[in-house]
């Protein structure tokens, strides 16, 4: 089996600054990634990298066996297969939130647009805010726009998604109802892929824990091995600060 | 001083509309007219100039700014005659003086308005742009859908201030006799000789009142969208949803 | 149709030229220092906080931002003479009294853009500075001088740059009046040889040259404020 992402020998630089360095990794279909390391370990940088949000110099990265950087490959159409949820939630203010979430599927896939709001009433139902369809992302707190965040990234129905710290921007109240929504999501078999600091969400839901910094991946554990017995020095180190 | 009713009276349809029936439309409405069509026309071309400043393409950025820099560079009495001069040779006839000025306004002003929209596109958060272009929309999709619609909003007030300066811009048609506000008071002050100061007050309080209400419109606008964009509130008498909501259905599941 | 420059910028023309863009100077600079004064001046009246005074101040800024410079100037020009006295209306006949009437005109009406600049530029200090300067001991004209303005004329410094060059552009009005700045120059230049295209793009390169010289010097100023202020 392929995997669904493949990190082939990665190296990223801004400028003269190495952020990604010899990086090799891959995610097969159905697993759940965890990514976790000290700030400015190139977490987010290497999350980014794989729809292109952040191009690389050099090394190959593979989404379901085609080349990202490849030249031939049609960047807009991979990416309706890659969901992807921002720290920021990055929602569109000027649009409604049943708005937000059929904008793609009408004008990029071409979906009738009665189908696509079909679609996004079950979205927001699976996440808890068909209440809301009709509100503004201003009307909203911060937890409600990012599970709103996600629907919208669901609504591309991609086999893959990435969440890019989704938690870090939120109040500490509203941390769980985020966290339900991709536990659901990892245990309906999603391939996902998170940078994300909650610790408790990694142990409970991830398949494998990768631990960064200096813009390489210097553990790869099951969470189990991870946690109770950590290889690389570092990694011991981090999680002794974190508990602390 | 109380000559200025007087000369209201006899004087103010030149100054409402010129000539007009007589004549070609003069006046307060010409200024008005002229203003109003110049926004019209020189508003998306505005765009366009300003979305090239912003384009991937270093060709397309270096001819926009070329154009905005040089408008932005000379006045706006050079681009009369350079208008005035090259219009003919380029259409091979003459056009009347009201559409030089038209003309002029409309590239003149495109150079300011390309400005106001850089900024607005420019001061939105990155976030958006990933957003939509991580959805898979392409670049076009992305600003047709995303960006310019918040953008021009965000910028409404800016362009209200910019409808102002072409007003005030409009009174230099003035030299090449379009008959519009401050030609009609110099046509007045002419015949009366000995009143130009009323006559004068007079054009001057006409601007005034038109360009003041403007500004005050672009302040109450600027106010309205900082509000609705900012400032929004969760909307009231509203319950949080269950944050457990989805747990709990998923619960039977992870039971069986 | 030979382009043919030569003949536009040596001798008797070239001269003509050369003048008018001294006249430009000239009037740019006048107004220029009079906009400043009179901006700093009602700065001044503002922070009396005297309500009568910055009722007066607001109208002033009022009346120059929303009448088009060119009625402003002609109110100057034709009909503000005619209020005065006989005796200095022939002492004004005299003198060069177009380029003075074109100077006051432009002066005064930039001095209000200049005042709302500075305005901005010191609302834009946080409160906190004032407070701070004044718990060390400064006086208020201490913490005027040595903490608030300093910081509020970098603030306003990109649109005092605008203004200044919106101000050097504004000279090309004085033309309507007679003054024989560029602009005059380049319409004069056009009507004796007939080298329309040459003499406009001979104007056109000086305004160019000069805007874009004070933008240059404004973008300077802006990186230089910001590579040693912002740590």
């Amino acid at each position: 089996m392929i995997p669904m992402i493949l990190f082939n020998q990665v190296n990223k630089w801004y400028g003269d600054y190495h952020a990604l360095t010899d990086l090799s990794a891959e995610v097969k279909a159905g697993e759940v990634v965890v990514v976790c390391g000290p700030s400015g370990s190139g977490k987010s940088t290497l999350i980014r990298t794989v729809n292109r949000l952040e191009p690389i110099e050099q090394g190959q990265i593979l989404f379901d066996g085609i080349d990202i950087h490849g030249s031939s490959t049609r960047l807009n159409q991979l990416r309706t297969r890659i969901g992807f949820v921002f720290q920021n939630f990055n929602l569109f203010p000027h649009v409604s939130v049943m708005e937000n979430i059929m904008m793609s599927p009408v004008k990029v896939l071409g979906t009738k647009r009665s189908e696509a709001r079909k679609h996004a009433g079950e979205l927001l139902e699976r996440v808890g805010l068909s209440h809301k369809a009709n509100a503004y992302p201003a009307q909203l707190s911060g937890g409600q726009q990012q599970r709103v965040a996600i629907a919208r990234a669901l609504a591309m129905k991609p086999p893959v998604m990435l969440f890019d710290e989704p938690t870090s921007a939120l109040d500490p109240e509203m941390v769980g109802e985020v966290l339900s929504v991709m536990r659901s999501l990892a245990q309906e078999g999603m391939t996902m892929m998170c940078v994300t600091h909650e610790m408790h969400f990694a142990r409970d839901v991830a398949d494998t824990i990768w631990f960064m910094d200096q813009g390489q991946i210097l553990e790869k554990a099951a969470p189990e091995q991870f946690f109770s017995a950590p290889q690389h020095p570092r990694a011991r180190r981090f999680l002794s600060d974190l508990l602390n | 001083m109380f000559d200025v009713f007087t000369i209201l009276q006899d004087h103010g349809m030149l100054f409402l509309m010129g000539q007009y029936p007589n004549g070609p439309l003069g006046g307060v409405l010409c200024t008005l007219l002229i203003s109003l069509l110049a926004v019209v026309f020189s508003f998306p071309l505005g765009v366009l100039v300003g979305l090239a400043r912003l384009s991937p393409w270093r060709g397309l950025r270096w001819a926009a700014a070329c154009w905005v820099y040089t408008l932005r560079g000379i006045p706006l009495m050079m681009v009369v005659f350079w208008t005035y001069f090259c219009v003919p040779l380029l259409i091979g006839q003459n056009i009347s003086g009201f559409s030089t000025m038209l003309c002029t306004l409309v590239i003149y002003e495109s150079a300011y308005i390309a400005e106001i929209v850089r900024g607005g596109i420019q001061a939105l958060p990155q976030g958006q742009y990933e957003a939509s272009r991580a959805l898979g929309m392409s670049y076009l999709k992305t600003l047709r859908l995303v960006i310019l619609p918040q953008a021009l909003f965000n910028a409404l007030p800016s362009l209200v201030s910019q409808l102002v300066s072409i007003i005030k811009d409009s009174t230099l048609g003035y030299v090449i006799n379009v008959p519009e506000l401050t030609y009609a008071a110099n046509q007045v002050s002419n015949q009366l000789l000995t009143k130009p100061f009323q006559v004068f007050a007079i054009v001057a309080l006409s601007y005034y009142i038109i360009c003041f209400s403007l500004t005050w419109l672009a302040n109450r606008l600027e106010s309205w969208i900082a509000n609705k964009r900012l400032n929004a509130q969760p909307l009231p008498g509203e319950e949080q949803s269950d944050p457990l909501f989805f747990a709990n259905r998923k619960l039977n599941k992870e039971t069986s | 149709m030979a382009l043919d420059f030569s003949t536009i910028l040596t001798g008797h023309y070239g001269a003509m030229i050369v003048k008018g863009a001294t006249v430009t100077l000239e009037l740019a600079l006048g107004a220029w220092l009079l906009a400043m004064f009179i901006a700093l001046l009602l700065l001044v009246v503002r922070l009396s906080e005297n309500r009568i005074a910055m009722r007066m101040v607001a109208a002033y800024v009022s009346y120059h931002r929303n009448v088009p410079t060119l009625i402003q100037l002609m109110m100057w020009y034709f009909a503000i003479p005619t209020l005065l006295p006989e005796s200095v209306q022939m002492w004004i006949n005299d003198f060069n009294a177009e380029f003075l009437f074109s100077m006051f005109a432009l002066g005064l009406c930039q001095a209000a853009y200049f005042s709302e600049d500075i305005r901005s530029g010191l609302r834009a200090i946080p409160d906190g500075q004032n407070e701070a300067a004044r718990a060390l001991g400064m006086s208020y004209m201490r913490a005027m001088g040595s903490v608030i303005l300093p910081q509020g004329i970098r603030n306003a410094l990109p649109a005092l740059i605008n203004h200044t060059v919106l101000l050097f552009k504004n000279t090309s009005l004085a033309m309507v009046i007679g003054v024989t700045e560029l602009t005059y120059v380049t319409r004069d230049l056009e009507n004796q040889t007939f080298r329309t295209f040459e003499a406009y793009a001979i104007g056109t390169l000086g305004y160019l040259a000069f805007s874009l010289l004070l933008m240059g010097l404004g973008a300077l100023l802006g990186r230089h404020f910001q590579r040693v202020y912002a740590r």
